[in-house]
C-alpha cells in the first residue's frame, strides 16, 4: 500500500527531474523504435516476399537475434563508439545518441521478424495480382507494407516495449549520467542499489502506467484506422 | 543511412553549449550523495558541468584507458599508480578518504564486534563458516577485501563465501536478505536504506582506511580529452573551496569524507580530523 501511494505521489507530484527522466525514456525508446522501423520493416517485408539464396538462414538469424541480451548489445555498441573503437571519432559515447543506437540495434531483429510474419499472409493474397501487373519491387514492398500496417503496428509496440523496459544496454552506453542519460530503468536500478526499494518500485509502477497509456493510445489509433478503412470499403 | 544519422543528430542536438567533462568515478562517491552535493558548487564556481559515470574502480579505469572519460576519482592506490605509470593518467592527487566498515547481522554469530583488527574479524567469520558477501567485481572495495583476507593468511573459499559480482548497493541488499557479513564503505552504508537486521559490527584500524585519488587522463595519449576542464576540477577538489565542500558533506549529522589534499585548507575546527580520528582509533 505504501508503494502504491508512493507511486501515486510520484505521478501527481511530477517534479522536474522525474519529468526529464520520463521524457528521455520516451524520446530514446521512441526514436529507437522509429529508426528500427524505417530500417527493419523493408527488410522484414523483403524476407517475406522474395526468395533468394540464404533467405532461410537470414530468417533463422533474425529470429535468434530477438533473444540477444541487452547487455551484449550495449557492450557491442560501447566497443564501437568508444574512443578506442572504430567509431570513436564521433564522440557520442555516454550521450542519448549512443543509447538510441544501442536500442535500435536491440529491437531491429524484432521489427524484422514480426514484420515478416505480418506481411506473409498479405503477400500470399496479392501475389498473383502483383505479378500480373508486373509491379516494380519498390511498389510491391510499399503495397504489402501498407496493407500489413496493423500487423506492423504490433511489431512497433513489441519493439517499443522491449526498448523502454531494458536496462543493460542503456546503462553501458549511456552511463546513467544524472541529467543527461538517466532514464526510467537505470533510475530504478540505481534506487534499488541504494536500498530505496519503495521508491524503485514506485518508479516501476510509473513505467508500467506510461506503457499502458502508450499502448492504449496506439491501439485506439489503429482501431480508428481500421474502422475508417471498413467504412470506405 | 546518411539521412538516418542526420535525423539522429538533429533529434538529439544539445541546446546551449556549455563547458562539460566526463568523470568516471565509483558508486561509493555517487550513491552516498557526495558528488551530488559538491559538483553543483563546482559548477557555480567555474561553469563546468561534470557528467559522472559511476561504476566500480576497475571499470572506471577501463573506461578511462579507452579514452572515454576525462578524469577518474577512484579508491585503489596501486591501480591508480599503475594507471599513471602506464601513461594513461597524469597528476594523481590525494583528495579525501573515508573508511571501510564490516557490516553483519545483529546476532553476530562470528563474534567480531570485540576483535581488535579487521584480519582477525575476517578470520572469525571464516572459522565460524558464517555467510560473507563479496563484491567480486574488481572494485576498490573488492580489492581491499581480498587484501584483508590475505593479511589474515586465509583463502576465502569456504561454503558461506559468496561472490556476487555486483555494486555496493546490490551486494548490501543481498547481505540484508541473507543476514550475511559484508565489507562496505562507510558512505554507502550510512546512506543505505534497506538494512533489515544488519548493523555495523567492526570499524577502525589502518586496514580500513579508504583513500580516494583524482587522476586526469593523459591528453597526450588522447588528444580529444577535455584537459582544461579536467585540470580545473582537479585544482578545485584540492582547493580550500573544494576541500570544505567535501568536509562539509554530512548524512544524518555524520561527516562521510575527510578532505586530505596536500594543500590542507583551514577548515573550521568542528570539521577537522573527525573521520581521521574515527578511522585510526583502536
Amino acid at each position: 500500500m505504501d508503494i502504491l501511494s508512493a507511486a501515486w505521489h510520484l505521478l501527481i507530484g511530477m517534479d522536474a527531474d522525474l519529468m526529464a527522466i520520463i521524457a528521455l525514456s520516451l524520446k530514446v525508446s521512441g526514436l529507437a523504435v522509429l529508426f528500427a522501423l524505417i530500417l527493419g520493416a523493408p527488410v522484414g517485408a523483403a524476407l517475406a516476399i522474395w526468395s533468394f539464396p540464404g533467405r532461410q538462414v537470414l530468417i533463422v538469424i533474425f529470429n535468434s537475434l530477438m533473444a540477444l541480451p541487452p547487455v551484449v548489445v550495449g557492450l557491442s555498441v560501447y566497443l564501437l563508439l568508444s574512443r578506442s573503437g572504430p567509431l570513436g571519432s564521433w564522440g557520442i559515447l555516454f550521450t542519448p545518441k549512443a543509447m538510441i543506437i544501442a536500442q535500435t540495434a536491440l529491437i531491429f531483429p524484432i521489427i524484422v521478424a514480426l514484420t515478416r510474419e505480418a506481411v506473409k499472409p498479405v503477400f500470399r493474397e496479392y501475389r498473383g495480382l502483383l505479378i500480373s501487373l508486373n509491379a516494380s519491387p519498390l511498389l510491391v514492398l510499399r503495397t504489402v507494407l501498407w496493407d500489413a500496417r496493423f500487423g506492423v503496428v504490433t511489431a512497433l509496440l513489441a519493439g517499443f516495449g522491449r526498448a523502454v523496459a531494458e536496462v543493460g544496454a542503456v546503462l553501458i552506453v549511456g552511463g546513467n549520467i544524472d541529467g543527461l542519460t538517466r532514464v526510467m530503468t537505470t533510475t530504478i536500478a540505481l534506487e534499488t542499489s541504494k536500498g530505496n526499494l519503495e521508491l524503485a518500485m514506485a518508479l516501476g509502477i510509473v513505467l508500467i502506467v506510461l506503457a499502458l497509456v502508450m499502448n492504449a493510445l496506439i491501439y485506439s489509433i489503429s482501431r480508428i484506422g481500421l474502422r475508417f478503412q471498413e467504412v470506405r470499403e | 543511412m546518411k539521412f538516418l544519422l542526420a535525423l539522429l543528430f538533429m533529434a538529439t542536438a544539445a541546446g546551449a553549449q556549455e563547458r562539460s567533462m566526463v568523470l568516471a568515478s565509483t558508486t561509493s562517491t555517487q550513491n552516498s550523495g557526495l558528488l551530488d552535493a559538491i559538483l553543483p558548487i563546482f559548477k557555480a564556481d567555474t561553469g563546468i558541468q561534470v557528467f559522472v559515470v559511476a561504476v566500480g574502480t576497475g571499470q572506471a579505469m577501463r573506461i578511462a584507458q579507452n579514452g572515454d572519460a576525462d578524469a577518474i576519482l577512484v579508491h585503489h592506490r596501486p591501480s591508480e599508480d599503475a594507471f599513471v605509470a602506464d601513461g594513461y593518467g597524469i597528476d594523481r592527487v590525494d583528495v579525501m578518504f573515508n573508511d571501510f566498515v564490516i557490516i553483519g547481522p545483529k546476532s553476530d554469530p562470528a563474534g567480531i564486534s570485540d576483535v581488535k583488527t579487521a584480519p582477525q574479524a575476517f578470520a572469525n567469520i571464516s572459522s565460524s563458516q558464517a555467510r560473507f558477501i563479496s563484491r567480486g567485481d574488481n572494485s576498490g572495495t573488492h580489492l581491499r577485501e581480498l587484501q584483508i583476507w590475505q593479511e589474515a593468511g586465509l583463502m576465502p573459499d569456504y561454503d558461506g563465501y559468496l561472490e556476487v559480482g555486483s555494486g555496493m548497493g546490490v551486494a548490501l541488499n543481498l547481505a540484508s536478505g541473507m543476514g550475511a557479513y559484508i565489507l562496505a564503505d562507510r558512505g554507502t552504508w550510512l546512506s543505505f536504506q534497506n538494512r533489515s537486521d544488519l548493523v555495523l559490527l567492526f570499524e577502525g584500524g589502518v586496514e580500513m582506511i579508504n583513500p580516494y585519488g583524482y587522476v586526469r587522463v593523459n591528453p597526450v595519449r588522447f588528444p580529444h580529452i577535455k584537459s582544461a576542464e579536467a585540470l580545473e576540477l582537479g585544482n578545485w577538489l584540492v582547493s580550500d573551496a573544494g576541500q570544505q565542500a567535501i568536509a562539509g558533506f554530512r548524512i544524518g549529522g555524520v561527516q562521510l569524507f575527510c578532505a586530505n589534499a596536500l594543500t590542507a585548507p583551514d577548515l573550521p575546527a568542528d570539521q577537522q580530523g573527525t573521520c581521521a580520528a574515527d578511522a585510526l582509533q583502536r
